[in-house]
């Protein structure tokens, strides 16, 4: 303890040198000059309270590693509820079912605000697992996955814009487009070495990002595009003659559709567009778990996998790693690219404001919080993601501290996720 | 089957080989000896392509493969291992053996997706593979563990079965026997002994254990300070004054 | 004639001042990479700190009635380095430390959750609008007909000039003369080697942190005092701008940080004169992902040796 006492002092006047200039003295305009302003008492005191709790934590260190170790279960809490190894793949495939009823039934339970949050979140579903592929799998840190985001959203809104492309149309040409965009970029920058492939790829965003604001003309600028029509059901029609009409859910139909409510005769809901839209997103949800899922079992998934283990190893083997990292690179965008379309059709209106870095960082926190390379470890946190952030719109101007702050405890104490990627077990015929 | 010429290799100032030449013929275990920081692994790096030769002229197979990125040397068949084990961790055991097979099994997406038949009997034609290479070296009832959590000598063995399942023509082992203890140095002398009888593998060789080396090469290239010092016989190098002296000066 | 000449040289010596700032935060990258290999992500914010810390001493001073000038910078400058200097070790200590040795994709992003984290600490400690303040040091010599256009070089740009320059040959004395200047390059060579031999890695570790984030503070102060405004968002395109310049001249070396610092410097300020202002970041942009794909170990940088 003894020992400890010049360290603890010293981390103590740190903590002081970090809070009383930023948070107990306040920078304010009066008239054309600027002065400072003390903060409230309380301010102080809490900053001092957090100095002695410094001080105290660092003098009494061994004391408190041993409480905690004493205390700290080992091995990850959330592996401990889970079933044993064996049975793991069972209780998988029931829950993921009962998962599956239970979304189906969300829409029907609750109203339209919570459908649409629903959506939101399956979105983040979508592009969680996509860039899951990149980060996680092949290990590749991409800061401007929301570049590809914004390709898939924009593509949408412009081409049902200028040529009247339906949904269903335009969200294959999304995730192409997006794909493209990922393949131009990966090809020149994936032989770069980690931490630079992710300043590239940031600068990428960002550069799409500005692109967006100024292509007036094409873009729209800073105002974006709106008008954004919500996706049609196509429906076989047997009168007055056969053939396929699109369903639209909006009180007056468009131009060659038909609303649904008058296709049906039933009364109109506006509530049902929601319901529509999100019935959608769950459906392409399911088409990116089913897909990643396979593809992870693949041998591309494996090189993938390889690639962020020992990138020599793999080249000693004959495996071409810009290849498969382009690939990885690639098919993540294209995720993006889906997602974004599917986005644009949720809100209607899209504008470069909602494509910026931060959106790509909360992207990296699900793959992250879920557990880099885990698919239902990032699904939960998705899910999680977009709750905490409906939740706390109140609390903003803690809300991104907290964010940040998670992002490097989750690091430090945990940095396998919430729910730790498990390994496929494979059968040998000779066992 | 492998012919090196005048290898020189430079990094800065430093001349870290110079002027080596050396031939693997078909089945045939050569290795390569000398001190530490002798250019042995630097030899071995500009052979499998993840150094580019300074100078020289390397044929594989009657191609001229210096210059060529690494893992189309590889491709070849011409497979390696690493001082420092370099295994896939964090993957299982036979995943390790998997991707190893990765230019073999069916790689095209939509196939797999889809799960076509030939893709199955691609992937199951990989697996048996995979699972006679492990029953080999003695690890197939590990088959699902990470590979991070082996032994080091299984680490080892694992390296060796990974490189096997490649189908490789020549395998170059960068000091196989370090670490492991005399048991397992026996059985990786058979194994070795046996990849070169039943596998028609010729086998290039780092090591520093005399006994592994004198007992199973064929013929032995001596390395000081980045030269060729003596080649020949085991017995031609044992009785070699240049090597004794290097070796006893060494010491 | 005359015209345009003035003219271009006027966005040159603007692009020095700028590139100058870009140089001194690019310290801060150059050094924690040379030494770890890792990119400070949170780097961009200890700059911002020091720009708050130094409007913060200016006013201070104000409104204490002192005047002379020399005192209210010196201060200025004095002060933002201890409370940057402090975060740069609280960040090693927190974000980096506990993480070293382990996947290289861990410490990158508990960075860039720390430099989250200090956006919204400033934010919540100073709002979010900007912070304005007006020129301590005003004038300058003008150059041209008195009719024309003039090109201008105003004292406080000179200031950054012979500011940036000090700092410069402190630092690189410092490493090439100093027993911690030494321990640097050591680590730098070989970190494990360099335990070994009975070196503190963890204090050199630290004090690189510490270092670059004083001078990411110098720099703080001095764009803070040049351009008159700050908010809590600042450090992050210029943590992007300056790594750029550390990647330009070859990271891990410090005359490249300086080039690097300056070509981007004027590169930035010739596209927004002849070009467009608002594709001037995606310019320096563009030129990073240049160098990276055609000489990734930059201007100066020495290339690397893969180990395998």
């Amino acid at each position: 303890m003894r020992k400890n006492l010049p360290f603890a002092l010293f981390t103590a006047v740190i903590t002081l040198v970090l809070s009383l200039p930023i948070l107990g003295l306040k920078l304010t305009h009066e008239g054309t000059k600027l002065v400072l302003e003390g903060a409230t008492q309380s301010t102080y005191v809490y900053i001092f309270l957090a100095a002695a709790a410094v001080f105290l934590s660092q003098l009494f260190r061994e004391q408190l590693n041993a409480a905690k170790a004493a205390v700290k279960p080992k091995g990850n809490i959330l592996a401990k509820l889970m079933p044993p190894e064996e049975k793991r793949d069972m209780a998988g495939k029931i829950f993921f079912v009962v998962l599956l009823i239970a979304a189906v039934l969300i829409p029907f339970n609750t109203g339209r605000i919570w459908s649409d949050i629903a959506t939101l979140a399956l979105i983040y579903v979508i592009l969680g697992l996509g860039l899951n592929i990149v980060v996680g799998l092949a290990g590749l840190l991409d800061l401007g996955y929301v570049a590809f985001y914004a390709v898939g959203a924009y593509s949408y809104a412009l081409l049902s814009q200028y040529f009247g492309l339906s949904f269903w149309v335009c969200l294959p040409i999304g995730a192409l487009l997006a794909a493209t965009f990922g393949f131009l970029l990966g090809f020149p920058v994936l032989r770069l070495r980690g931490d630079y492939l992710a300043i590239v790829t940031l600068g990428f965003g960002e550069i799409i990002r500005i692109l967006l604001n100024n292509l007036t003309s094409l873009t729209g600028g800073p105002n974006g595009i709106g008008g954004i029509p919500k996706p049609t059901i196509p429906m076989l029609q047997f009168d007055p003659e056969f053939s396929i009409v699109n369903l639209e859910f909006s009180r007056r139909a468009a131009e060659g559709n038909v609303a649904f409510h008058e296709f049906f005769g039933v009364p109109y809901d506006s509530s049902l567009k929601v319901v529509v839209l999100y019935l959608i997103a769950l459906v392409l949800a399911l088409v990116t778990i089913v897909i990643v899922r396979r593809l992870i079992r693949m041998p591309v998934g494996r090189a993938w996998e390889a690639l962020r283990e020992d990138e020599i190893a793999c080249r000693s083997l004959g495996l071409n790693r810009t290849a498969i990292k382009l690939s990885a690179f690639t098919i993540g965008a294209a995720f993006a690219g889906f997602a974004g379309s599917l986005y644009g059709a949720r809100q209607g209106h899209i504008s470069p404001e909602s494509f910026i870095f931060f959106e790509s960082v909360i992207i990296l926190a699900i793959v992250v919080l879920g557990g880099m390379g885990s698919q239902i470890g990032v699904m939960v946190a998705a899910v999680l993601v977009v709750l905490l952030q409906e939740l706390s719109r109140e609390f903003d101007e803690y809300r991104l501290l907290a964010f940040g702050m998670v992002m490097v405890l989750m690091m430090i104490w945990c940095p396998q996720g919430l729910i730790p990627m498990k390994r496929p077990h494979l059968q040998l015929k000779q066992e | 089957m492998l012919s090196v010429r005048d290898l020189s290799m430079r990094f800065g100032g430093l001349l870290a080989v110079n002027g080596v030449s050396l031939d693997v013929n078909e089945r045939e275990i050569i290795s390569i000896i000398g001190p530490n920081g002798a250019g042995k692994t630097t030899v071995f790096n500009c052979i499998s392509g993840f150094y580019k030769p300074t100078s020289g002229q390397i044929t594989f197979k009657g191609k001229q493969v210096q210059g060529l990125p690494d893992f189309k040397i590889s491709r070849l068949g011409m497979v390696r291992t690493f001082q420092h084990v370099r295994l896939f961790n964090r993957m299982t055991v036979i995943e390790n053996l998997l991707v190893a097979q990765h230019r073999h099994v069916n790689t095209n997406l939509l196939s797999g997706l889809l799960k076509t038949p030939s893709y199955r009997k691609k992937e199951s034609e990989a697996m048996e593979k995979a699972a006679y290479w492990l029953k080999k070296v003695d690890l197939l009832p590990l088959a699902n563990r990470e590979a991070g959590n082996l032994a080091y000598g299984q680490q080892r063995r694992l390296e060796i079965a990974r490189c096997m399942v490649t189908g490789p023509d020549l395998l170059m082992l960068d000091e196989p026997a370090a670490g492991l203890n005399p048991k397992e140095t026996r059985d990786l002398d058979e194994l070795i002994v046996s990849l070169k009888h039943d596998y028609n593998v010729s086998i290039l060789l780092i090591e520093h254990d005399m006994g592994l080396v004198m007992g199973i090469s064929d013929r032995i290239y001596v390395v000081s300070q980045g030269t060729p010092l003596a080649d020949g016989t085991p017995d031609e190098i044992r009785t070699n004054p240049d090597v004794i002296k290097a070796y006893l000066g060494e010491d | 004639m005359l015209e345009v000449i003035l003219y271009f040289i006027q966005q040159l010596i603007n692009g020095i001042t700028i590139g100058s700032t870009y140089a001194l935060i690019a310290i801060g990258y150059t050094m924690v990479y040379g030494i770890i290999g890792m990119i400070n992500f949170a780097h961009g914010e200890v700059y911002m700190i020091g720009t708050y810390v130094a409007f913060m001493a200016i006013s201070g001073m104000a409104m204490l009635g002192i005047e002379f000038l020399p005192l209210i910078f010196l201060v200025a400058l004095l002060s933002s380095m201890l409370v940057s200097s402090s975060f740069g070790w609280a960040i090693e200590r927190i974000a980096y430390r506990p993480l070293r040795g382990g996947n290289r994709l861990i410490p990158l992003i508990s960075a860039i959750g720390m430099s989250i984290f200090l956006q919204n600490y400033v934010r919540l400690g100073q709002g979010s609008r900007d912070i304005a303040m007006s020129s301590q040091i005003s004038g300058g010599w003008s150059f041209g007909p008195e009719d024309g256009f003039q090109a201008s070089l105003s004292y406080i740009q000179v200031l950054i000039f012979i500011v940036t320059i000090i700092s410069m040959t402190v630092l690189t004395l410092f490493i090439s003369r100093s027993r911690m200047g030494r321990a640097c390059r050591a680590v730098a060579q070989d970190l494990k080697m360099a335990n070994l031999l009975g070196i503190d890695t963890n204090r050199v570790i630290a004090s690189t942190f510490v270092i670059g984030a004083a001078l990411a503070a110098v720099a703080g102060t001095l764009l803070g005092m040049y351009y008159g405004v700050v908010n809590a968002f600042v450090g992050f395109i210029a943590g992007l701008k300056a790594f750029t310049a550390a990647v330009l001249g070859g990271i891990g070396s410090i005359p490249g940080a300086m080039l690097g610092g300056i070509i981007l410097g004027v590169t930035e300020s010739m596209t927004a004169a002849y070009f467009s202002t608002e594709y001037k970041d995606v310019v320096s942009f563009a030129l990073l992902v240049l160098i990276l794909l055609f000489k990734p170990t930059g201007i100066l940088g020495k290339p690397e040796v893969e180990k395998i």
